[in-house]
């Protein structure tokens, strides 16, 4: 790759061909993904064993209502949900820094974070006033289903304003993201302020995030859109490469530069919509699980995207255990144990490698 | 067809009838006996009973009488956690209106595990209609009567000993962090209380907790300032009340009267409310005028 060989001229402490060690990165984090869903589904409040409970259907015996509900309904639901959350946010944020060519770029850019946060203030305080008919019939449903559509409307309304004659200028959606999230900030601010002691307690969890809502209701309205963003994303990565050289450069190089962004922007906004709508606002996934792997083994969105995936699932999967026992019987919301772990590991890293990110 | 045997009918309702007998008697005496307690009110009153022996575990408001708190704690009363809960493995929870979120209510009925929804009214009536439904969810509606007979005669008590002659304009600030003033408007636990002992809300056509414009704390021109007795960071003090530029020229800065109160005291309606309203009508008495 072209791409892969620049960096390594201009960053000789990289130096070498590492796709070797990207796919062996990918082997590891594929094996690390399913021991964290094992741990996932083994460890909880409850000491319910997942391996007494595998036995014993093994063994053609029922399981215990209460130990079957904590397996079947509570544990294998927030993994899968883990999972699917943890990879969209980290491939989101693999996909946006490559568009925007910005080490700081995550999905809150395209207006997804903010307009889903709006979304969910308007359903918790707002919510009330729809008629009894569509509360009764979205019950506890009305605030994933309200920042999904939040998400979807302020991206497509930023792709609005920085498309002129098909051409999408990614400064332009870089810059009227800020003025959209000061916007939509403003008018949470105000429906915050409407907002009465419960509303205001139901939106601060909200916004520091969890998977402990997670269902099997939810998981299958999330995982459509989030395997399909998933699946698209990996035909990006051409285009994201060649995007690297700059828009002029790649679109000498044959790569359709509208129709990646297009369809990054559209991924984006599917993978991220559906993740924030289920799990609220979980930080730092997206930011730091890229650029993590691009140290490890270099920019190459090839083997970028897919290990995103891997890493991001697994590093959420485990904050979410860390989350349920760490003060159990009660949970701490895991949007805290992702900035706390997260943020020190982070700065360690930018210390020790310090102008390696530079992308 | 077969034609089955008579006996086969007789055994059938037989082992029915010695069934229903069973399941009879085990209904009748096997009380609940893994409690979960979620809500601070609903503690208290468990605790009043003297059924606390019963308590597996209970919510992050759950912090009166003190030896609640050596419970486990399942979480915060609308954030509990699904799991959290069954593993202290309760065959009853006693929940006050509002605990959540409804998706592990949700999980907790799959799991049949009973759960009992306790109304929250900030009245005379609510509190004993409480009492008497959590000494239903326990199985001991004899003590919960009395109990509701007692606290209810406290109350009458205490609230006959009020004085509402000229009643306080009383302003409750729930927070004042950097200046801003937090407080109770109509429809809220703060204000029921302050009526309760003989005041008025200072604060008028606000509907819950809210932040509040300097102008319209100055405007709401309280005779007491009232605030929940608290610690540290979150601790008001006399001095925050005077020289706070809202309140400094109020009846309530000017005559330094500023009632402070155990918050679950005042705010839980629950079996101490009789104590609150005798606590803040003094209060409010030996104030000002």
């Amino acid at each position: 790759m072209s791409l892969a060989l620049q960096d390594t001229v201009s960053q000789p402490k990289l130096a070498g061909d590492r796709t070797h060690r990207a796919r062996q990165l990918t082997w590891l984090l594929a094996l690390g993904l399913v021991g964290a869903m094992l741990l996932s589904l083994a460890v909880g409040a409850s000491g319910a064993s997942l391996w007494d409970g595998v036995f014993d259907l093994a063994m053609g015996r029922e399981l215990s209502l209460r130990d079957s509900i904590i397996l079947f309904e509570i544990r294998l639901p927030r993994t899968i949900m883990g999972v699917l959350v943890g990879a969209a946010l980290a491939v989101s944020g693999a996909v946006m820094q490559g568009l925007f060519r910005n080490p700081l770029a995550d999905p809150g850019l395209v207006g997804v974070s903010a307009g889903a946060g709006l979304g969910a203030i308007i359903a918790i305080v707002l919510g009330g006033m729809l008629p009894a008919a569509i509360q009764a019939a979205v019950g506890y449903y009305l605030v994933p289903l309200a920042a999904f559509v939040g998400s979807w409307f302020t991206t497509i309304l930023l792709y609005q304003i920085s498309t002129r004659k098909g051409r999408t200028s990614v400064a332009t959606m870089l810059l009227a993201g800020i003025a959209l999230g000061a916007l939509t900030g403003a008018l949470s601010g105000m429906l915050v302020y409407m907002a009465d002691d419960a509303q205001l307690r139901k939106l601060t969890f909200w916004g520091m995030g969890s998977l402990a809502g997670a269902t099997w209701s939810k998981v299958l309205a999330a995982s459509p859109l989030i395997v399909i963003a998933l699946s698209v994303s990996p035909f990006l990565a051409r285009g994201l490469n060649g995007l690297a050289l700059g828009e002029a450069a790649a679109s000498h190089m044959g790569i359709p530069v509208q129709i990646t962004k297009n369809a990054a922007i559209l991924m984006v906004a599917g993978a991220t919509g559906a993740a924030v709508a289920v799990s609220g606002g979980i930080g730092f996934v997206g930011l730091v699980v890229p650029h993590l792997l691009r140290l490890l083994v270099g920019p190459d969105h090839k083997y970028l995207l897919l290990n995103s995936a891997l890493l991001g699932a697994a590093l959420l999967l485990l904050a979410d255990v860390i989350s349920r026992i760490i003060i159990s019987p009660a949970e701490l919301p895991i949007g805290i144990v992702t900035a706390t772990l997260g943020g020190p590991f982070f700065l360690w890293i930018l210390l020790r490698q310090r102008g390696l990110l530079d992308m | 067809m077969t034609k089955l045997h008579p006996f086969f009918w007789m055994q059938i309702a037989l082992s029915f009838v010695v069934f229903c007998v069973i399941a009879t008697s085990a209904i009748a005496e096997e009380k609940p006996s893994r409690i979960v307690s979620v809500g601070g009110s609903i503690t208290e009153i468990i605790y009043a009973l003297g059924e606390e022996g019963r308590l597996v575990a209970r919510d992050t408001t759950s912090n009166y009488p003190a030896e609640a708190n050596a419970l486990p704690d399942v979480g915060y009363i609308r954030r509990l956690s699904p799991e959290g809960l069954l593993s202290v493995n309760p065959d009853l929870i006693i929940a006050r209106e509002g605990s959540g979120p409804p998706e592990t209510v949700e999980l907790i009925r799959e799991a049949s595990i009973n759960m009992v929804e306790i109304p929250h009214q900030f009245t005379a009536e609510g509190i004993v209609l409480k009492i008497n439904l959590v000494a239903d969810a326990l199985g001991v509606p004899e003590k919960g009567k009395v109990l509701a007979d007692k606290v209810a005669a406290d109350l009458a008590a205490a609230r006959a000993a009020v004085k509402a002659d000229e009643p306080k304009r009383v302003l409750f600030i729930l927070s004042m962090t950097g200046g801003n003033i937090m407080a109770a408007g109509d429809k809220t636990s703060a204000q029921a209380l302050i009526e309760l002992a003989g005041g008025v809300n200072a604060l008028e056509g606000v509907e819950g907790f809210k932040p509040l414009t300097p102008e319209a704390v100055s405007l709401s021109n309280p005779d007491v300032i009232l605030v929940m007795d608290r610690e540290g960071d979150h601790e008001i003090s006399k001095e925050d009340i005077v020289t706070h530029p809202a309140l400094a020229s109020t009846p309530a800065a000017l005559n330094g009267a500023l009632v402070k109160l155990d918050g679950m005291l005042m705010l839980g309606f629950s079996v101490r409310t009789a104590e609150a309203v005798t606590a803040l009508s003094q209060a409010l008495m030996s104030t000002g005028s």
